[in-house]
């Protein structure tokens, strides 16, 4: 029964790395602005895009604010 | 393809258009905009948005300050030799091609590193190279292609605001011991005395015991702090059973581990802790775009251009300014301090102020106050006041601003923990007297056991869960309030206060005209001639005139502080004040304009603020249950018209400064009276702050707004007593949820008296009563929202 001490050990250790990696991102300001990186997240494929031929194929995202 | 409107910036290109690149713009800055972009291969900018950009302001020296080492320093975020970092809220942020272009902007100088974008904030945060660019030509980049930042002497100030994230650290090392602990306990619950189980107890419970540590000397450790400065006081507040409940949970389960004589009850505490922390998180709704805490710093100019005596121009802090000092105050600027107008007539925008719209004519000579909009040209002042003198600004060296934080019983929880805290200790009591006698080895098992059970765990819940999602049903309905204790104070008001202007009053102005109907033909001439004008009077009644064909204007004058007069065709014509129009005046209080064609005093236009829709239902709706009263820094021009719409028991009181508004609330106060002020400007900032709530009226959520309360949307003005009632309902909601978690506390009780409180039943009692109690407060709250709102 010595594998129920081993994995306990084990489990505990892996919650603990997520735990720290949560806390990092939290300080890293991940969490502050939940907007932003969800419209950025669209652009730089467009301007590549745009490079290449001159259309005006890309639509307007048109955020509620 | 031409299109009528400005193909950077939307506007109607009236009268001179330029194309360029096949495309129409409204004025040369718009053109310019675009070719920036357009050269830098930007262009796409426009596809994200139809006509995304804003005109950009005229500079020259506006900025020049900012060359100012010493007036700067305080800006930065971060400075060193070689990169600086800057973070600059600039309101025109509105849509995505916004967030790109201004993450673009190391294309268009290459001494910008970065930008990154913060878009419910409006911030952008710029990291450029110092040897490549300076701050000031960062700013005048960004206000070249219509982003200005804007920049109040509140950035100066040294303590900027840091996003305090403790209580998600807090939550989260709670939520994970409180897990991980749950899942180290459950062996012992369900499998008691197994043989296996025997040889693993010793490493489960010293596992847990590590883990409860930082959960109690971390995670809870606010409310050992609060329960000791509330005793300190002399006052039972809700954290004193709190911390009561954690001790007593904490030594008697490390007792129980330490001698091995139990499991103890760590489970429980790690998710009493952690609940208790979720409610504190769930009622803090901010929102980001707004602010509560403004005074007038936030409106205010870093600094101002100073004329010295050999004519030349110096760049000086607000703060630097004396009496006597000359300054020059340019087109748009703020006036910051009291003085006298030197040269050139003006327009003075007291909106900021008072909330009064019309701008205020001023001549050589005249007293100008701190606060004022400059509005045509540039003009010079000498100073009367420094900037802490000033009429308006030394409002805030009231009492009322420096107010500290006091440790009164303020909520309703706070009120009943008191009594909770008395009847739970001589529970207590009475159960140690009744052992001692019984079973004396007992005594210590009970008594800590019917601490332990009245953690005010469901209480301590019932009132941020309820209040926190009213506030967020509220911030829904655009009625945004500061924190959950406004939903309180608000429910316990008994007199309402508005002010008049630009509260009760929109900022749009209504034109009425009296007099000898004028033709279509007469009013394009009159229309021609106001054209030739800058004077807002003019420009406003140009608007409202409807469109016609232009025609010359010859002999036209502008006599400031009067009228204009021209000729168009061979008809002579005069607007403006009575006495220039008519050659003599009746003194009335209204702001007019007298129209003369040739010879024949035709009539004149008349001024008026509009009042808000459905004012005059909401005062008749408060009026059953509030005292009201208007307060206004007005003359008493407006008072018959207010007092048809007002109920016969309001009073109503004109000419009040920014200081008598606040003393008259004071005087309410004093006559146990709880006020609730409604205003808008700078003015009523003190009124504001010594009411009980002071809620501010906004007409557009993105412009500035001081110190309050509450921001309410206009446009959701009328619902205001419907809001006033659903706190009311809120509160019932909370003392409902109050006897339900005393239900709990009571079966909990009678389970410790009898001594039979193992730690399995507090781990399931624990959880049950808290998350019941949250879902009780979550459906009604939402259900009374639903009855009262969309009624």
């Amino acid at each position: 029964m010595n594998i129920v001490f081993f994995m306990i050990i084990v489990s505990l250790f892996i919650a603990i790395i997520f735990f720290i990696l949560f806390l990092k991102s939290v300080k890293s300001g991940q969490y502050d602005d939940l907007y932003t990186p969800s419209v950025r997240m669209l652009f730089e494929d467009e301007f590549v895009e745009k490079k290449e031929d001159n259309t005006k194929e890309s639509k307007s995202i048109n955020p509620n604010n | 393809m031409l299109d009528k409107n400005c193909f950077h910036c939307g506007a109607e290109c009236e009268s001179k258009t330029i194309v360029f690149d096949d495309k129409s713009f409204c004025c040369n800055g718009c053109k310019t905009v675009y070719e920036i972009l357009n050269e830098n291969d930007l262009s796409c900018y426009y596809d994200f948005e139809q006509s995304p950009g804003a005109i950009p302001e005229e500079m020259k020296s506006k900025y020049a300050y900012l060359d100012n080492e010493q007036i700067i320093k305080n800006l930065y975020d971060f400075i060193d030799d070689e990169v600086s970092i800057i973070t600059f809220y600039i309101p025109h942020i509105h849509c995505s091609s916004c967030i790109w272009i201004l993450e673009n902007l190391d294309r268009l100088h290459k001494g910008i590193v970065s930008g990154i974008v913060n878009f419910p904030k409006k911030e952008i945060r710029i990291t450029f190279n110092n040897s490549n660019i300076s701050l000031r030509q960062v700013v005048e980049l960004l206000s070249s292609i219509g982003y200005e930042p804007y920049l109040s002497l509140d950035d100066t100030s040294i303590s900027k605001r840091k996003t305090d994230r403790t209580l998600i650290y807090k939550l989260g090392v709670a939520g994970f011991a409180f897990g991980n602990i749950m899942l180290l306990s459950f062996p012992e619950y369900f499998q008691p005395n197994e043989f296996w189980l025997e040889r693993y107890k010793p490493i489960f419970r010293i596992l847990i015991f590590i883990m409860i540590i930082p959960v109690v000397f971390y995670s809870a450790n606010e409310y050992f702090i609060s329960a000791y400065k509330g005793l300190k006081h002399r006052i039972l507040n809700i954290d004193v059973p709190i911390a009561l409940g954690i001790s007593v949970l904490f030594l008697r389960s490390a007792v129980e581990i330490i001698f091995n004589l139990g499991q103890g009850y760590f489970d429980s505490l790690a998710g009493f802790v952690f609940f208790l922390l979720l409610g504190k998180i769930f009622q803090q709704q901010t929102y980001s775009f707004l602010s509560f805490e403004r005074d007038y710093k936030s409106y205010f100019p870093i600094a101002v251009t100073k004329i010295e005596k050999d004519q030349t121009e110096a760049n000086i802090s607000i703060y630097d300014i004396k009496e006597g000092d000359r300054l020059l105050i340019r087109n748009e600027e703020l006036i910051p301090v009291d003085g006298i107008l030197i040269n050139g007539n003006t327009q003075i925008d007291y909106s900021f102020v008072t909330g009064e719209s019309l701008p205020v004519s001023k001549k050589p000579g005249d007293k100008l106050f701190a606060g004022g909009k400059q509005l045509s040209g540039a003009i010079e002042m000498e100073v009367l006041q420094t900037v802490s003198q000033s009429y308006l600004t030394q409002l805030w060296s009231n009492d009322v601003f420096a107010k500290k934080q006091q440790y009164t019983i303020k909520t309703l929880t706070d009120s009943i923990s008191k009594r909770f805290t008395i009847i739970v200790l001589l529970i207590a009591f009475l159960a140690g007297v009744f052992w001692y006698f019984k079973d004396a080895s007992m005594i210590a098992n009970v008594v800590t056991a019917v601490l332990i059970v009245a953690c005010p765990c469901a209480l301590a819940l019932s009132a941020p869960f309820a209040l926190g999602n009213m506030l967020r049903i509220f911030g829904k309905q655009k009625f945004y309030l500061k924190n959950v204790t406004v939903i309180e104070d608000l429910s316990n008001i008994d007199k309402i206060i508005f002010d008049k202007t630009g509260t009760i009053t929109t900022n749009k102005t209504n034109i009425s005209y009296d007099g000898i109907s004028l033709t279509d033909d007469e009013k394009r001439l009159v229309r021609n001639l106001l054209r030739e004008s800058n004077h807002p009077l003019s420009k406003m009644l140009y608007e409202y005139l409807k469109k016609s064909e232009k025609t010359e204007v010859t002999n036209f004058k502008e006599i400031f502080g009067k009228g204009i007069q021209g000729e168009v065709g061979n008809i002579k014509i005069k607007i403006g004040s009575e006495s220039f129009v008519k050659g003599s005046s009746s003194n009335t209080l209204q702001t007019e304009v007298f129209i003369k064609i040739n010879d024949d005093i035709k009539g004149n236009y008349i001024f008026e603020n509009a009042y808000r829709d459905g004012i005059a239902l909401i005062f008749n709706k408060l009026d059953k249950d509030y005292k009201l009263g208007v307060l206004s820094g007005d003359n008493e021009g407006e008072k018959e018209y207010l007092e048809t719409i007002l109920p016969k028991t309001a009073t109503l009181i004109f000419n009040q400064k920014p200081e008598d508004k606040l003393v008259y609330i004071k005087q309410q106060q004093e006559n146990a009276k709880k006020v609730l002020m409604i205003g808008d400007g700078l003015n009523d900032a003190g009124a504001l702050a010594q009411s009980n709530v002071g809620i501010v009226v906004s007409d557009n959520t993105n412009v500035f707004s001081p110190a309050c309360d509450g921001i309410i949307d206009a446009t959701k003005f009328t619902m205001l007593p419907k809001f006033i009632k659903l706190s009311k309902s809120t509160l019932k909601i909370v003392k409902a949820s109050f006897i339900l978690s005393f239900l709990y506390n009571i079966i909990g009780m009678l389970f410790a008296v009898t001594g039979n409180l193992t730690p399995i039943v507090a781990a399931i009692l624990m959880p049950v009563s808290s998350i019941s109690i949250v879902i009780f407060v979550t459906i009604t709250t939402n259900y009374i929202a639903k009855r009262i709102i969309f009624v």
